[in-house]
């Protein structure tokens, strides 16, 4: 601000306090590289991190988003203008870090042209007062002043210290050390830099998605086969990798007795893949922390659940469907809820809704299910028949029954008819419109597939950024300073250390060395 | 010994350790109260300017009261007993984890829920304290730090007690050594780091006193440094803990890296205010009241994080979607 002052009582048409544009560029440049605004931009981005912990996020769980929104119909506009759904990639949030990234390289770039001299400077003359820094000692020697600087110079040099080189009419010896200091503070904050660049790569061009897969079945990577797929702005479909695996396999075990009953354990999907349409088929069991790596693309077991397999006849009593259908769990007891539609039905296309109960019982008249593993497996559902609504081409969950254009099947008594049954066993639908039957239960495994290049330089950063924290932290800028001068028959020698973190305790470093210089000297005698 | 023994010892040994480190607190209150008796000694608190005799600054505050006085004979028996009951507490409180250990099947570490995590955390904290008394002179600490930890033990027993159970699985991996015991050292050291930054506010506020307990609190200039020295040790393990091993465990068990979940949040905002509280005592007209606000604030975030996520939100521990609550189930560390 000073030098704005005086350029301002230069110009004589410009009113105070008036700047001309590049002396407010300068100015905002000089305020936004401060330390002081980089405290307060830390403090903001923390705050600023908070709604996204408060607020359900779309992007790390979409489904409490959706809920959320219908629980929240007013606030929901509002929300979505100010993106607090999204907080993460919001204007304002990228502002914020954005501005602290310009703060942080306005600030280490003219640091490390002044750590550059730094490095190569040698350490200052000895301050004509050394009694007026705050931690000194004097005492005196009968050794003559030279000799005593001279050993004062091996001392230090032996504790690590750069010593300024002597000139004829020194009475005192400069030492200092820790210069690697600042070197780990620059480390660090280029870190931060390298950090964020990961970060960013991860982002634009990796991709994440997520498929449900019934036991047996076989996925290949493309953008096709995935149930969802989220990937990043700078992404190509043409970096998939051309590899294709099948599970096998599921196993599970459960746990039966213990404050921790009906857990499960040991998810095992033995998997057989394909690097590529032509490459040699191999083997892997994916287990949870156990993820399977092909090229740059990574293959997680995240999640799991039951798929009745039915057979559904229609009125004609030819097969209107048949095969497994993905039922997701509504909770950890693995009470899972399910749509089958049988769309080949004829005259009516039939749907099914309902529950499956991993192992079934009646408890007090309510069904329930008292254990998540498919001991006792019960399908208890509504049946529909009608149009399901899905002739017109448009998109539809395979989650849910659209209902619209189908009516409910009742029974006999004019109530809704519902379908209980267990493996084996086949029940004829009511007006013959056909029959269904539980042929068995297959597992499904929900597989996460993502590919987040740059994950290493992240992580280099990250590595990196902790090596500087300590050696910013830890290394102690210290500087040293010893005179002599003969008096009277000895010599008095003082002994002053300035250090210049701030933080150390230089009483027991000019101890050291005082005892070190005076020890040696009783040693010699 | 069978598992359910060991559960046994490990309850009962938490009982135990409760007990003694209340008996501790008593005898330091009793210390304490002795002091008020005592005529302070001649304020020496300022730094001694030949820096030959001393051992360290810290050493500066603390005043040696005239030898042989009865009272103070007393003061330093009644610390010293004091002291040598946090050491057998402590002990105890380790039977308690070593037990909590060996009680589960397979034998694993203490670190699998909210239980474990506080009994380990408040066991951290002592150990620290124990660990610096003597270098930094710690004896004022004492009832806050036991004071702390009796509050932390009473709150898990009561409150957070799970019975012994096999980790889930997304826990059962050897990062869960590696980041929980980062997280919890990291956790003790700003715990302590926080508590000196307490009573420098406190004492900031009250002035130098001439009586009473705070009296045996170090100058301002000590508690500035002490707490920084503290967090200075406590940020590159918090750092370890929550920038390297969380995101390479995270990749590994969920498939992302950094997945923005309210605890990683959270994680991160400590990180940053933590990072705010040292830049705070590299900036001028930040050192002092301020940084020691800010670290205050980054150990309340800390404790939110450990507390309030796990109850106040919905949406934590990676539960993203129905169908995966199984496998990624409610860890709650």
């Amino acid at each position: 601000m000073s030098d704005v002052r005086t350029e301002d009582s230069k110009g004589a048409e410009r009113r105070p306090g008036e700047l001309t544009v590049r002396e407010m560029l300068r100015w905002a440049w000089r305020q936004l590289t401060s330390m002081r605004t980089a405290l307060v931009l830390l403090l903001l981005l923390a705050l600023a991190a908070v709604p996204g912990s408060v607020i359900p996020q779309e992007s790390v769980d979409s489904l409490g988003t959706s809920r959320w929104k219908e629980q929240h119909p007013d606030l929901t506009p509002i929300y979505e203008r100010l993106d607090l759904f999204s907080v993460y990639d919001s204007v304002w949030f990228s502002a914020v870090y954005i501005l602290l990234m310009v703060s942080l390289v306005g600030c280490f770039i003219p640091r490390i042209a002044a750590y550059g001299r730094a490095v190569r400077a040698q350490p200052p003359r000895a301050p004509r007062h050394l009694s007026r820094l705050p931690d000194h000692t004097t005492y005196s020697t009968d050794e003559p002043a030279d000799d005593h600087l001279a050993r004062a110079r091996q001392v230090l040099k032996g504790r690590g210290y750069r010593i300024r080189a002597a000139a004829d009419g020194d009475d005192a010896v400069s030492a200092e050390r820790g210069y690697l200091r600042e070197a780990g503070n620059l480390v660090f904050h280029v870190s931060v830099l390298v950090v964020l660049v990961g970060f960013a790569v991860g982002g634009l061009f990796g991709y994440k998605g997520g498929v449900i897969l019934v036991e047996g079945s076989t996925f290949s990577n493309t953008l096709t086969q995935y149930d969802d797929f989220a990937p990043g702005s700078l992404f190509r479909s043409e970096d998939m990798e051309p590899f294709s695996f099948t599970v096998d396999k599921f196993d599970v075990d459960w746990l039966l007795e213990g404050p921790r009953a009906g857990m499960a354990t040991k998810f095992n999907a033995s998997l057989s893949y394909r690097e590529a349409p032509d490459a040699p088929t191999k083997q892997y069991d994916l287990r949870v922390n156990h993820p399977l790596t092909i090229g740059g693309t990574e293959i997680f077991l995240i999640g799991h659940g039951y798929a009745p397999v039915v057979t559904v006849r229609d009125g004609n009593g030819d097969i209107a469907y048949q095969g497994p259908t993905v039922f997701l769990p509504q909770d950890a007891s693995f009470l899972s809820f399910g749509v089958i539609k049988a769309l080949e039905a004829r005259p009516r296309q039939l749907g099914f809704e309902g529950l499956f109960y991993p192992t079934f019982l009646m408890v007090d008249g309510d069904p329930t299910t008292v254990m998540p593993d498919d001991r006792r497996p019960v399908l208890s559902m509504l049946v529909y028949a009608g149009d399901l609504g899905l002739d017109d081409g448009a998109a539809q969950s395979v989650y849910e029954l659209d209902k619209s254009d189908a009516e409910q099947v009742k029974g006999e008594d004019g109530k809704p008819f519902r379908v209980d049954i267990q493996p084996g066993q086949t029940v004829q639908l009511p007006d013959g419109l056909g029959s269904i039957r539980f042929d068995g239960v297959k597992p499904w495994t929900r597989i996460q597939i993502s590919r987040t290049p740059g994950k290493e330089v992240a992580l280099l950063g990250v590595v990196l950024a902790l090596i500087g924290l300590l050696g910013s932290l830890f290394i102690r800028p210290r500087r040293i300073w010893v005179r002599a001068r003969p008096e009277g028959e000895g010599t008095m020698v003082e002994v002053a250390a300035l250090d210049r973190s701030g933080n150390g305790d230089m009483a027991e470093v000019l101890d050291g060395i005082v005892a070190e210089l005076r020890g040696t000297e009783k040693a010699e005698a | 010994m069978t598992n359910a023994a060991w559960e046994t010892l490990s309850n009962q040994a938490i009982g135990a350790a409760g007990v003694v480190y209340f008996l501790a607190l008593l005898v330091h209150l009793a210390e304490w109260a002795s002091l008020r008796e005592r005529v302070p000694a001649a304020t020496a608190s300022a730094r001694v300017a030949s820096g030959a005799g001393t051992d360290g600054p810290v050493a500066v505050a603390t005043r040696e009261p005239e030898p042989g006085a009865p009272t103070s004979q007393r003061v330093a028996f009644l610390g010293r007993l004091g002291f040598l009951l946090t050491v057998i507490a402590l002990v105890v409180h380790l039977v308690a984890l070593v037990g909590r250990g060996m009680a589960a099947d397979p034998n694993r570490v203490p670190w699998g829920n909210m239980y474990e995590f506080t009994i380990s955390g408040s066991f951290v904290v002592t150990l620290m304290y124990v660990a610096l008394n003597r270098r930094f002179r710690l004896g004022w600490m004492a009832p806050i730090v036991l004071g702390f930890v009796l509050t932390a033990l009473m709150v898990a027993v009561i409150w957070l007690h799970e019975e012994v159970a096999p980790l889930t699985e997304a826990l059962n991996s050897y990062w869960l050594v590696i980041h929980v015991v980062s997280a919890i050292i990291a956790t003790g050291a700003f715990t302590l780091g926080g508590i000196v930054s307490a009573m420098y506010l406190v004492k900031a506020r009250r002035g130098e006193a001439v009586s009473g307990p705070l009296t045996r609190v170090p100058s301002l200039d000590v508690l500035d440094r002490l707490s920084y020295r503290i967090h200075a040790f406590a940020f590159p393990v918090w750092t370890f803990a929550v920038l390297i091993t969380g995101p390479i465990w995270a990749h590994e068990a969920w498939s992302s890296y950094w997945n923005w979940d309210p605890k990683e949040v959270w994680a991160f905002i400590t990180w940053v205010v933590y990072a705010g509280y040292l830049h705070a005592r590299a900036t001028a007209g930040w050192k002092g009241r301020n940084a020691a606000l800010l670290a205050l604030l980054g150990l309340a975030t800390l404790w939110f994080n450990f507390i309030g996520i796990n109850y106040f939100s919905s949406s934590s521990q990676h539960s993203y979607a129905l169908e995966q609550t199984t496998i990624t189930s409610p860890t709650r560390l």
